[in-house]
């Protein structure tokens, strides 16, 4: 009969599936997805970044039924929030919390990414979307800290949007657009309120959505990099591999419970956490005619932020320095066109760094620092995937590497001084070199056999 | 190049008390009395009579006061003066153009200057109210007659001066004296200023020899009118407690909700635990 499909399941779900792929996406996504058995600790990360999504939009949603995105009132509805919306307080908490929790997580989810080179063929465009969630994100809670109009939500969004005028010849027009006025203001506070409530929301879940699938139709990497697909029964199951319900999903409420015991604990008993979930200064009504002593951004920007004050005039000297010596390491060791194009573009990259206002470069290593992680899985050759089977060196500068972003983001939260600024320098090459020099380094060494089945130990 | 990094390591450690100490008026401790009703209930009643006229709580409701014990009825008789309604916002009587004429400054709303007012691993708002409201010394130079230790030219002048009564301060000052001229060695010397109880400042310097100390700065504040002066301390220490709570209300009953959020979250973990270990005891 035209038009008639037949399917296995019958009654209601027979004919919801005869219109709408139910079961069929349940078995490919759920009870029929094979994951590996080994995953650990780090493997929790990714259900529970998908759990602070989830509670940042529903406390998003309650939030913005008594939020008033004027300048006049946002910091009194905010207040309002607090005392005479029932619970009000608890959603309000619930948010401010979740936000930072969320950069918590999404930074672990990250490292985890990292250390097992989950990033590598063939979930390179895995890899690619979360750098875009990740950068979604931290343009989400940048409008999104505006919104409750304090004095460091209003100078924050002032200097961020002013690096923007940094930028050659279109600048000064540029901010201006940004902000809809000359100075952060209610033009401003309103479309910042609808990036952050709408736009970058939807941008988020599309994001999201076609990370999930992206990383489905390759299937899961695991600690030891190995691929389970190689060994298979003879119904076509991986021998590594378990269904990710019933086994992930128990596994991730379990791990929801533990995420929920923190971030509870922080709601109740510390939801300002000393001043760095809750900023102190932003209990003040912006003023912009009062510009505070200390403007720093939230937390979890602080690193980028320390690579933006490390750019000084004297920084990019070392810079330009570093991209000629690139160009003629380049020039030595290439073949071919390379050797001719590579080279010129970073005599032309060292030259402009002298050209150009270092203002404009502290820009780009901020953003740049961002965008280098969408080249990673082209940067990293080593030979196996997961730390455990590198040489013990790679390991300490792995560990180097994630120290040193935990001290740039200590840096930032201070006020700049000559030791400190040495130091953000040190660190941002640092950081630069890792991902820069990795082609290189990440050959080098002995790597242990990768063994072609999973280390498992029952539970 | 190692010693430089070393050195600018020790350093990082140690800045970030020096930071804290530079400049800043040592705060003392707000008692905490978050937990007594009878506390906030008299800080209530100081707030509305002294504070209210020329500060705002446009975020404090009077009939919020229920919170801390006092009713519909006691608010209306003893806290409403201006024919407010029990259910009306705390404003303030000073417009925003009066304030800056007469203060150059219109005093802050103080709904939630507890909070305002923390530093990071710092002394909370609390301590800083609590500090502010008690290092007040008449100072006939300035435009109100009054100076004050925790934050100096403020444009508030002492408006409970007549709880605190009369007193003298005395700073004495230790610090390096830069040389005439820039040519020769700095000389040590202690300036001590005397603020008598009418503003009239006093001054006297003497030379250090042979001093091995680092500088320093000491207040000592001398009440003339001591039962007062220790009456006015327990009074701002209940203001101080009803500024606190008035900042977040929902404070202590947030934590009384945590604990049994905490254990039912704790008990639930342990259920999920063994029920994650009962399916993956299959897994082998």
């Amino acid at each position: 009969m035209a038009g008639h499909k037949t399917v296995e399941t019958t009654g209601l779900l027979g004919w919801i599936d005869q219109r709408f792929p139910l079961t069929s996406t349940y078995k490919a996504h759920l009870s029929e997805y094979y994951a590996p058995k080994n995953f650990n600790f780090w493997y929790f990360f990714g259900a529970l970044s998908l759990l602070v999504l989830v509670l940042q939009i529903v406390t998003g949603i309650f939030l913005v039924m008594h939020y008033k995105p004027d300048a006049q009132f946002a910091f009194q509805s905010v207040e309002y929030i607090m005392r005479e919306v029932p619970g009000g307080w608890f959603i309000r908490y619930m948010h401010s919390t979740g936000a930072s929790m969320f950069f918590v997580v999404v930074y672990l989810h990250m490292v985890r990414a990292l250390i097992y080179g989950s990033y590598r063929k063939p979930r390179e465009l895995v890899w690619i979307f979360g750098v875009g969630i990740f950068l979604c994100l931290m343009a989400e809670a940048f409008f999104g800290y505006l919104l409750p109009w304090g004095q460091m939500s209003f100078w924050g969004a002032q200097v961020i949007v002013n690096l923007f005028s940094a930028i050659p010849f279109i600048g000064p027009e540029l901010s201006i657009w940004i902000r809809g006025d000359y100075v952060v203001s209610d033009a401003t506070l309103n479309r910042f309120f609808a990036f952050h409530v709408i736009a970058i929301p939807l941008v988020l879940l599309g994001l999201v959505v076609a990370h999930v699938i992206a990383l489905h139709e390759v299937g899961s990497n695991n600690p030891d990099g190995v691929d389970i697909k190689t060994k298979k029964d003879k119904y076509g199951r991986p021998l590594d591999g378990i269904p990710f319900h019933p086994y992930y999903t128990v596994h991730d409420i379990m791990g929801f419970m533990g995420f929920l015991i923190i971030f509870m604990a922080i709601v109740f008993f510390a939801p300002e956490m000393g001043g760095y979930f809750l900023e102190f200064n932003n209990f003040i009504p912006a003023d912009p005619l009062k510009t505070p002593l200390h403007i720093a951004p939230v937390w979890y920007f602080t690193p980028f932020y320390s690579m933006l004050r490390a750019t000084t005039d004297d920084f990019t000297w070392v810079l330009a320095g570093s991209a000629v010596i690139a160009a003629l390491v380049m020039f030595i060791r290439s073949k071919g066109l390379v050797k001719l194009i590579v080279p010129v573009v970073l005599l032309g990259v060292a030259v402009l760094l002298r050209l150009i206002d270092a203002k404009f470069w502290g820009v780009v290593a901020m953003g740049g620092a961002v965008v280098l992680l969408f080249f990673l899985p082209w940067l990293d050759y080593s030979p196996v995937k997961s730390i455990r089977y590198r040489p013990g060196w790679h390991k300490t500068l792995y560990g180097i590497f994630f120290a040193n972003f935990v001290v740039l983001g200590y840096l930032g939260t201070q006020a700049p001084t000559d030791v400190f600024n040495l130091l953000s320098q040190i660190g941002t090459l640092i950081y630069l070199g890792f991902f820069f020099l990795m082609p290189v380094w990440s050959r080098l060494g002995t790597f242990k056999p990768v063994p072609d089945r999973v280390t498992f130990h029952a539970h | 190049m190692i010693k430089k990094l070393l050195c600018a390591l020790a350093l990082l450690i140690t800045c970030n008390a020096a930071s804290a100490a530079g400049g800043e008026f040592p705060l003392d401790r707000a008692p905490n009395r978050i937990n007594e009703l009878t506390s906030l209930q008299n800080g209530a009643k100081l707030f509305v009579n002294y504070c209210l006229n020329c500060h705002s709580a446009a975020s404090m409701r009077y009939n919020k006061l229920n919170d801390i014990g006092l009713t519909d009825e006691q608010i209306r008789t003893s806290l409403l003066f201006t024919g407010e309604k029990v259910g009306d916002l705390m404003m303030g009587s000073v417009g925003v153009k009066d304030g800056k004429r007469w203060f150059g400054v219109m005093p802050p709303d103080l709904s939630v200057m507890a909070r305002a007012k923390s530093v990071n691993a710092g002394p909370t708002g609390s301590d800083y109210i609590y500090t502010y409201l008690r290092t007040y010394y008449r100072d006939t130079s300035k435009p109100t007659g009054w100076d004050n230790l925790a934050f100096p030219a403020s444009a508030m002048p002492h408006v409970l001066y007549e709880r605190q009564g009369p007193r003298e301060l005395t700073t004495i000052v230790t610090h390096e004296h830069p040389a005439p001229g820039g040519k020769g060695p700095a000389t040590w010397e202690r300036v001590t200023t005397t603020y008598d109880s009418l503003g009239y400042v006093t001054s006297k310097t003497e030379a250090l020899s042979n001093y091995r100390g680092a500088a320093s700065t000491e207040h000592k504040f001398k009440s003339l009118d001591t039962s007062r002066t220790s009456a006015y301390d327990n009074d701002i220490a209940d203001l101080t407690a009803f500024l606190t709570w008035m900042s977040e209300p929902i404070q202590q009953k947030r934590k009384q909700i945590g604990v049994w959020v905490l254990l039912f979250l704790g008990l639930f973990f342990v259920v999920a635990w063994r029920l994650n270990a009962s399916f993956w005891k299959h897994v082998k």
